[in-house]
């Protein structure tokens, strides 16, 4: 992994999942080390991601290391019209890691082409978002002690939702049974179902929220974006279907976890936050070990 | 037939001929082989040809060129039934086709208007997908598919 950008969830084998989450552990018992000292990450926010950008930010912080960079194109040489690829071979100079979100898809693949540092993309427009990705990993193997045959309902917005795409194909490799529960206009493309189906991975399609969740490991929330509708009416239609509240969660199972990418808006009554099955904050820190063990690992410091 | 048969024995010493391009593509592969750009060798078309499969099909010669089959693959793009027929002393010496390739490089453009390729000078760069003979590019940067019908090539 020493070198190696992260752009994709597909970019690394399952075998360096598995690496990650073992230093991602190590990092959870011992979060506070000196490992970066003298190394300077830039973290390159062509828009604004408060959450994304402070979690590595911390990760960087408490691993002794130096941040540079933006928070939002508007503060930087970018919006004076340079080119990514400038931006990039500057900042390549400057540090010996690049992180980087922009909201162009595709964007992150071309940095790391461009850069003479490793590249970690921490969200190019819908396209990819890797770093999630292992972190909602982390957090189903720490609630559940395994990954291996769960049953993982993922709720919502499952056409766009690329959190939801990444966490599919990675979860492949480890035998799970999939619910899909969204609304019509919102309901998973084919090209991922034709991918299950090619990998003998069962699942099926639902439109209804309470009655078909009993049987989960994880239950994987997404918000129902408002942008996501052409027509306003359809939004107004479904944007209450998929609120999961506290009373749903009766006669579920006891190992059952609620996990969401954050933030959230509605789509999770707060009257859950207080069930022990609520995982969505803790998820969140575990973001923090999982990018400390990422940074690490592609600095060949791990 | 017979006015294939008249266009080739006619057309060129050496060369190439190629045949059977959807009529409505031939500038396309005119631009994909830089024929557009060529100084010195004879270039000669004709199209709107009557054909049984593609309704309407064009027909270009191209004097004392021989392609490479990296370059006259490119134009299954546009041309995936393209026949080349090889002329040595005006005698049809080989016949090939059209091989897909597995991978574009540059010619298209991704159809996704969020796609980084489209707001930086960057070369386009796609995985061929192939799905019962309709071809489809998947772009490496953003990851979305570009299909027959939103197919646009750079010239
Ligand atoms: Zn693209």
């Amino acid at each position: 992994m020493k070198n190696k950008s992260l752009v994709s969830i597909d970019d690394y084998t399952k075998e360096e999942y598995l690496e990650i989450l073992r230093v991602a552990s190590e990092f959870e018992k011992n979060p506070v080390q000196n490992i970066l000292e003298g190394r300077v990450v830039a973290t390159l926010f062509f828009e604004p991601s408060t959450r994304t950008r402070l979690s590595f930010e911390s990760a960087v912080n408490r691993l002794g290391g130096r941040v540079i960079g933006f928070t939002d194109s508007s503060s930087s040489s970018v919006s004076k019209g340079e080119s990514l690829k400038d931006t990039i071979l500057t900042v390549s100079n400057y540090s010996d890691l690049i992180v980087m979100r922009h909201p162009l898809e595709g964007s992150a693949r071309y940095a790391s082409e461009v850069a003479t540092v490793p590249v970690i993309n921490a969200g190019d427009g819908a396209n990819q978002h890797p770093t999630q990705c292992l972190l909602d990993l982390y957090s189903i193997q720490k609630t559940q002690g395994t990954l291996e045959n769960l049953k993982i309902s993922l709720v919502g917005d499952l056409k766009y939702g690329r959190t939801v795409h990444s966490l599919l194909m990675a979860m492949s490799h480890f035998n799970p049974t999939f619910n899909f529960i969204s609304p019509e206009e919102l309901k998973l493309p084919d090209e991922y179902k034709l991918f299950l189906e090619s990998k003998g991975i069962a699942y099926d399609e639902y439109s209804e929220l309470a009655e078909n969740i009993k049987d989960s490991d994880i239950i994987y929330m997404t918000r129902v974006q408002r942008e996501r509708f052409a027509d306003p009416l359809e939004y107004e239609k479904v944007k209450n279907v998929y609120i999961l509240k506290n009373k749903m969660l009766e006669g579920t199972k006891d190992n059952l976890r609620v996990l969401h990418p954050l933030p959230r808006v509605n789509e999770i009554s707060t009257d859950v936050d207080t069930s022990h099955k609520a995982y969505y904050f803790p998820q969140a820190l575990n973001g923090v070990f999982t990018r400390q063990a990422i940074m690490s690992k592609i600095l060949g410091l791990r | 037939m017979k006015e294939d048969k008249k266009l080739i024995v006619s057309a060129i010493q050496n060369g190439t001929v190629i045949d059977h391009i959807p009529a409505h593509n031939l500038f396309n592969v005119i631009s994909i082989l830089g024929l557009d750009k060529i100084t010195e060798n004879q270039v000669t078309f004709g199209t709107n040809f009557k054909s049984d499969r593609l309704g309407r099909k064009a027909i270009i010669k191209v004097s004392g060129i021989y392609f490479k089959d990296s370059d006259i693959n490119k134009i299954a793009l546009v041309a995936p039934h393209a026949k080349l027929n090889i002329i040595k002393d005006y005698e049809v010496v080989e016949k090939n086709e059209v091989m897909v390739p597995e991978e574009i490089i540059g010619i298209a453009k991704c159809m996704n208007p969020k796609c980084i390729t489209n707001h930086e000078a960057i070369t386009t760069r796609f995985d061929v997908m192939d799905k019962n003979g309709n071809i489809s590019l998947k772009c490496r940067y953003c990851q979305k598919i570009t299909d027959q019908a939103h197919l646009e090539i750079i010239r």
